[in-house]
């Protein structure tokens, strides 16, 4: 019952998914056959870490050396995210499984799991997880084999549910919580910055994400503390 | 490309990311004590998404106008409690309309 919870939960993810893994599909089969770019899909399961990954490949001159540091920069939040989920879950949640399921720490799997009331069990998480990986890979798949016959204009208006996603997450929390709205306005203000202000503009697109949100969130942490319920 | 090259670049961003995701969840057992770390990572899922959406959105589309429409409509859409699916959907909508249609006006 509790893996079937994770499920219905992680259908919504799945779906969307499905939409924003179709145009990495579409990206990648232009120069990968379609079983090569279902595997990034199925061995990674991040979004603009992929993207990126998938231009430093299909890059004459990339190296694997970029390729490290570029997906340790843009995938660094992660590592936040992660150590923030190990503070969610139950104690029965013991290593093995979580070295099985860190797999599963995306951007929305781990706002859906913060976003519950109580600790998660590794049941939920499986279950939470089976959808959105389903949909991700298979997304990917049904783009790379669909490859070159929509036209540009659709494949971006696909790729756009990628941030209508993102969106969906963070815009109910500020509404409900003033200083979440503060520190997401700020995070925002810092990535203007980052995007169009000299010298700023330099700093690559994951080392600026990583700059944004901690910057913002340790301001609002330091003014705003916030309860995070620590019980059963 | 070919393979062999091929499985170099997979391996090595498979790993840095395995990495980042494992090594962090396995280590820390203990609940942190700090409120003020807590309330960090609380606003972190946030300000990380925030900052990947703006101003990225006004650039994944092909149009300027369309992209920002997107993320007009997708907020409002967010605002009266639209969830996931919705807000993929507003968000596609709003680019197909724009860039699709726009363009067989003139």
């Amino acid at each position: 019952m509790v893996y079937l919870k994770g499920l219905r939960d992680g259908l919504p993810i799945g779906i969307g998914y499905f939409a924003v893994s179709f145009s990495f599909g579409i990206a990648g089969s232009k120069f990968l056959s379609w079983i090569w770019v279902t595997l990034i899909s199925a061995t990674n399961i991040t979004s603009a870490g992929q993207f990126a990954g998938l231009q430093i490949m299909n890059d004459a001159a990339g190296t694997l050396i970029e390729m490290a540091i570029a997906t340790f920069f843009i995938n660094l939040r992660y590592s936040l995210m992660a150590i923030s989920l190990s503070q969610k879950v139950k104690p029965s949640f013991g290593t093995v499984k979580r070295l099985l399921l860190a797999m599963g720490i995306t951007d929305e799997i781990y706002a859906v799991s913060m976003s519950r009331k109580g600790r998660i069990r590794p049941l939920y998480f499986l279950g939470l997880c089976t959808l959105p990986y389903i949909g991700w890979t298979g997304g990917t798949m049904t783009g790379a084999i669909c490859g070159e016959i929509l036209p540009a204009f659709v494949t971006n208006a696909l790729g756009v549910a990628l941030y209508g996603m993102f969106i969906a997450i963070f815009v109910p929390p500020m509404k409900e919580h003033r200083p979440t709205l503060i520190a997401v306005l700020m995070a925002v203000a810092l990535s203007f910055a980052f995007k169009y202000a000299p010298v700023l503009n330099k700093v690559t697109f994951g080392f600026a994400i990583i700059i944004c949100s901690v910057v913002a969130s340790l301001i609002a942490a330091y003014f705003f503390p916030v309860k995070v319920e620590d019980d059963e | 490309m070919n393979l062999r090259d091929y499985f170099c670049f997979l391996l090595v961003m498979t790993g840095v990311t395995y990495v980042l995701r494992a090594v962090p969840f396995v280590l820390m057992k203990k609940q942190l004590q700090s409120p003020f770390l807590k309330s960090f990572l609380a606003y972190i899922p946030y300000t990380v998404l925030a900052a990947m959406t703006v101003p990225s959105i006004f650039y994944a589309t092909e149009s300027r106008l369309s992209g920002i429409l997107a993320l007009v409509t997708t907020v409002i859409a967010a605002c009266f409690g639209g969830g996931l699916v919705i807000a993929a959907i507003v968000s596609c909508c709003t680019v197909l309309c724009i860039d699709g249609f726009i363009p067989m006006l003139f």
